[in-house]
């Protein structure tokens, strides 16, 4: 359990308690994180022995295993020195934090992030399952975005945070992509089975694209060029994030990446091209730029970008050495970098700028704080002692061993010294600038040194600099071993990592970096190098185009679908359901089949013109809202009678008790409502309609023909044959309902329901009619038999009931005569008297239906049966004799009571707000 | 027979969709009911159309007509009339607030495409 523990303890405990910590002052949050770090660095150091040895710890659980989704965990070398690298520097930078934020920033807030982040990152380097990285590798993107964005009222900070979280987002969907299909090929997304299809993986077709997709994730996460421009935006961040994020951990994930995919993906002509060149290109690249920045932090961000491409340089190689030169430059420059940033930060601090032309000689002011950055600067820059020196040597030997990379292995000597060069550079200038080369200007306040324990982190960090620097072989070595062997996937050929190896052409190559970058730094002075204009570099510029082209290119498009007409919007449905409806036909003709016809009787022939010209007049009328209402019933009562004359009696009455509620729904909202409607639309639009309803119709037609012309074969033998002797009732259709589809009708009946809630909701708060007249009775005849005909009227209904398992009926047609009943009364007696009689709230009556029809499907439970199955018995009944009672009746019992709930909610909300039913009639006639 | 089905489906698509296509919200809920009628009866023709022979298990009778689509459809039916009650509450609700039945909430700002 150990691993996802080490996970689990930033990304619950320190992201839960960062914020209540927070109430209790900045100490004892930056207290409270800093315990939960440590705790998980302890439960990783109780792992550090075994993974020395050799033997990578692996924890699996399985959670989505369909989809090759585990919750695994490995702890090998690399991982243990990123996990290290994350842990022990986040001690350092929460520290460091305490004492940076501002008593107005919100500590909780950061800390909170900055655990999540730590979670993430860990995540990503502890994973065993590639999907699971993914996972991982997106949330550091979004806790980098937040933290990005921390001083959410600056819009700089906004803008990189979006850029940060565009670019790494996009690249983390391209390797998604990449992993899908090294899982697809390989058979697993397990990292173990994935290393063991390494050869399966290199001669499949779709090798390069997987390479590609992978290393597009890499490069954008490793600010590689071209897609480097994020990182400096990046800068907006609070000081203590782009020391731990921006330079020490989140930016190494590319490189992680890297490594930890080289033993599947590496070792090909592809990936030694692409990595070694983008290496390259970058590390010269980014470091001629840093040269010219003016902001400390944006010196700093292009040097890691540099330092970043040197990274990747060496893992393009194909080299047991260049594993062990990137392995130790990645912790190199994590220290150095992070230290670095510190100081930029604490400079920040203490002057309020970090514009380096205004910075100069605080030596005087600070020289505690300047020595430690100068020694930062010197590892930096590659000096002799310091750890730079050692990794950036081992740089210049592998970068002279490109034999079989042709050009690129002649150019590659000359670049990358001419990288170092400026590197020197740029390291020269942030020392010379900051803390020589004469008095500051016009700086707000006379700098100091900062607080004592800010500079702890610093200390710590320079510390292991020049431990490392020293004494290489006693600090790091063991550690790079193990780490090194994981990268290259074998054994690696005897190495010695010294300070001293002789007069070597490295060791050359060094001195003349140092020299010429002392004296590039020294001509770009005397030619004003603080006049040089601010970055003049277009990548951001042209993201920002591109960002809002698309912006405005999906605001033209959404503009033009959606103009706000609901109208247009059904035309486009109606359109492109045509289409659809139109594609087969296109595709393949339009065949009539060769049933036998069925004569029509005449009956039939006169209710098909009563439809028809109901239809037609309803919408010739369909302004006179009354008359179109009447017309619109004709049309449903002819449904109702072709249910009843095709052998679908339940259907029959089902529609006939639906006709008559929905016609008294009709008449009482339009009584709320205008009674006739305006000619609006344009006669352009009417004609536009016309020809999609008639092609609407026309398709409906096509489709109608073509299948009641062909023979048919039913999926419904099962039904048929299984009705009486598992569901114990002869109505197929009711048994269908209530006990073979019964999950169907049980989330059918909740949506009625929800309906009826809905509708509730809808009338809530409305008043009734103004100047409603008040209540009176006026109908004492109808009220009469209204009242006489109430228990005849639920006499029926539970008739209907109980004869629905054999017979036609059930719970919904003796819901809805229930329901017709009691509405009855309303609209006789008026709202309030009946209301006052029988109840005005029928939500109860709801919400015990649904409650039944579930309590009957969870009682099967209780038998050890699935959700909703169904018995039945026969019981012995006093005067009727048998009578077979199944468990489905319950369930069709809570229908029923759903039904009736629902119509008079629906009915009665609505019809409360026109104030007594009465004035319904007299509005409507 | 078959013509007689197909064409009145037809007819009355064609109506529904035409009203639903109207830009007040009684217009609408009318069509949607004609077009409702309309889906059901298609739905329930998919079964094919016999007379006389009910889904009704009886003694030395063999054949019944399809119950499946008569299944599905007798809840539609129900929804249907759940989801008009639902829009009819909904258009009720907008006019009161709005002052406008038109189904965008207001009245059309082009007068001049008014026809008398």
């Amino acid at each position: 359990m150990t691993l996802p523990i080490i996970i689990l303890l930033p990304l619950i405990a320190g992201t839960m308690l960062a914020l209540p910590a927070a109430r209790f002052g900045r100490n004892a949050v930056a207290w409270t994180v800093a315990a939960v770090t440590a705790g998980s660095l302890m439960l990783l150091l109780r792992e550090l022995p075994g993974v020395m040895d050799g033997r990578p710890l692996i924890m699996s659980w399985e959670w989505l295993p369909a989809i090759g989704l585990n919750l695994s965990f490995r702890l090998d070398g690399l991982g243990l020195i990123f996990a290290l690298l994350i842990l022990g520097i986040g001690l350092l930078i929460i520290l460091y934090a305490r004492y940076y934020l501002s008593a107005t920033d919100s500590a909780g807030k950061f800390y909170a992030l900055l655990m999540l982040f730590m979670a993430a990152m860990l995540g990503i380097v502890l994973s065993e399952n590639l999907l699971m990285l993914f996972f991982f590798w997106e949330l550091t993107s979004i806790s980098s975005f937040l933290l990005i964005g921390y001083w959410n009222h600056r819009s700089d900070a906004r803008r990189g945070a979006r850029m940060a979280l565009t670019i790494t987002g996009a690249g983390g969907l391209a390797m998604f992509a990449g992993f899908l299909l090294i899982g697809n090929i390989a058979g697993s997304f397990e990292l173990t089975k994935v290393l063991e299809a390494r050869d399966l993986i290199h001669d499949h077709p779709l090798y390069v694209l997987a390479l590609v997709l992978v290393l597009l994730g890499a490069f954008t996460k490793s600010a590689q060029f071209p897609f480097h421009f994020w990182l400096p935006q990046a800068m907006a961040a609070p000081t203590p994030v782009s020391a731990y994020l921006h330079s020490a951990t989140m930016v190494k994930a590319g490189v992680f990446l890297l490594a930890r995919m080289y033993p599947v993906l590496g070792n090909s002509l592809e990936f030694e091209w692409i990595v070694t060149t983008v290496g390259l290109v970058t590390m010269v690249y980014a470091a001629y730029v840093a040269v010219f920045q003016h902001d400390l932090k944006g010196l700093l961000a292009y040097s890691t970008i540099s330092h970043l491409g040197l990274i990747t340089f060496l893992l393009g190689l194909d080299s047991p050495l260049s594993a062990i030169a990137a392995v130790f430059h990645i912790i190199n420059h994590a220290t150095f970098k992070a230290s670095l940033f510190m100081a930029a930060g604490i400079i920040d601090h203490e002057c309020g700028t970090r514009d380096m032309r205004r910075l100069s000689g605080l030596w005087k002011y600070m020289p505690y704080t300047a020595t430690l950055a100068m020694v930062a600067a010197a590892a930096m820059a590659g000096v002799p002692l310091f750890n730079g020196f050692l990794s950036k040597e081992m740089f210049f030997a592998e970068a002279l061993e490109l034999h079989d990379l042709g050009l690129l292995g002649k150019i590659a000597p000359i670049a990358v010294t001419l990288g170092a060069i400026f590197s020197v550079a740029y390291s020269l200038r942030f020392i010379h600038d900051v803390f020589f080369d004469g008095e500051p200007k016009d700086l707000e306040r006379k700098p100091h040194e900062p607080p004592r324990y800010m500079k702890v982190p610093v200390e710590v960090l320079v510390v292991i600099c020049i431990a490392v620097g020293m004494l290489p072989g006693l600090t790091v070595a063991p550690l790079l071993a193990v780490a090194a062997r994981d990268v290259f996937g074998a054994e690696l050929p005897p190495y010695d990592i010294a300070i001293w190896h002789g007069l070597t052409i490295p060791l050359m190559m060094s001195a003349i970096a140092l020299a010429a970058g002392i004296l590039l730094y020294w001509l770009l002075r005397r030619h004003n190098l603080h006049m040089h204009p601010r970055e003049q570099w277009t990548a951001p510029q042209l993201f920002h185009r591109g960002f809002e082209a698309v912006v405005a290119l999906s605001a033209v498009i959404t503009g033009r679908l959606q103009n706000g007409s609901l109208q247009r919007y059904l035309r486009l449905l109606v359109i492109a359901i045509a289409i659809l409806g139109l594609w087969p036909f296109l595709q393949h003709g339009y065949i009539a089949g060769a049933a036998a016809l069925t004569p029509a009787p005449p009956l039939a022939i006169t209710v098909w013109g009563i439809t028809l010209v109901a239809a037609i007049a309803s919408v010739a009328l369909h302004h006179q809202r009354f008359t179109a209402i009447i017309l619109v019933g004709v049309v449903g009562l002819s449904a109702s009678l072709t249910f009843a004359y095709f052998s679908a009696p339940d259907l029959a009455l089902t529609q006939l008790s639906v006709e008559v509620v929905t016609t008294a729904l009709l008449l009482v909202a339009l009584s709320l409502m205008p009674q006739s409607g305006p000619l609006v639309s344009h006669p352009t639009d009417h004609t536009r309609d016309a020809l999609l309803a008639i092609g609407a119709g026309a398709g409906v037609t096509a489709i109608t023909w073509a299948v009641l012309t062909r023979a048919h074969e039913s999926i419904s033998w099962y039904f048929i044959n299984e009705s009486v002797p598992k569901g114990g009732g002869s109505n197929i259709v009711n048994v269908i309902l209530v006990d073979f589809r019964s999950f169907d009708t049980f989330g059918e009946i909740i949506v009625l329901g929800i309906a009826g809630v809905g509708v509730l909701l809808m009338m809530d708060g409305l008043r009734p009619h103004a100047g409603a007249p008040a209540t009176r009775n006026d109908q004492p005849l109808l009220s009469a038999a209204a009242r006489v005909l109430l228990p005849f009227a639920l006499l029926v209904s539970a008739f209907i009931f109980l004869r629905g398992h054999n017979l036609p009926g059930g719970g919904f047609i003796a819901g809805l005569v229930t329901a017709t009943a009691l509405i009855i009364q309303y609209i006789a007696d008026g709202m309030a008297a009946t209301s006052r009689r029988l109840g005005d709230d029928a939500t109860p009556v709801v919400g015990v239906g649904v409650l039944i029809a579930g309590l009957t499907g969870v009682a099967s439970w209780l038998f050890d049966a699935p959700f909703l199955t169904s018995t039945y018995a026969y019981f012995q009944l006093p005067l009727l004799g048998a009578v077979p009672l199944a468990s489905a009746l319950a369930f069709d019992l809570g229908v029923y009571l759903t039904v009736v709930g629902a119509t008079l909610l629906m009915l009665v909300r609505l019809g409360k707000v026109t104030g007594p039913v009465n004035s319904m009639r007299v509005e409507a006639s | 027979m078959e013509f007689l089905l197909a064409s009145a489906l037809g007819v009355t698509t064609a109506c529904g969709v035409y009203l639903l296509l109207r830009g007040r919200t009684f217009s609408v809920v009318l069509g949607l009911s004609l077009l409702s009628y309309a889906v059901n009866v298609f739905i329930f023709t998919m079964g094919r159309v016999t007379t006389g022979a009910p889904p009704i298990v009886t003694t030395g009778v063999s054949t019944y007509t399809d119950p499946l689509p008569q299944a599905l459809v007798l809840t539609a039916i129900v929804i249907g009339f759940g989801m008009t009650a639902f829009f009819l509450a909904l258009a009720v609700r907008a006019y009161r607030d709005s002052g406008s039945d038109h189904v965008d909430g207001s009245e059309p700002v082009h007068p001049e495409k008014r026809s008398p």
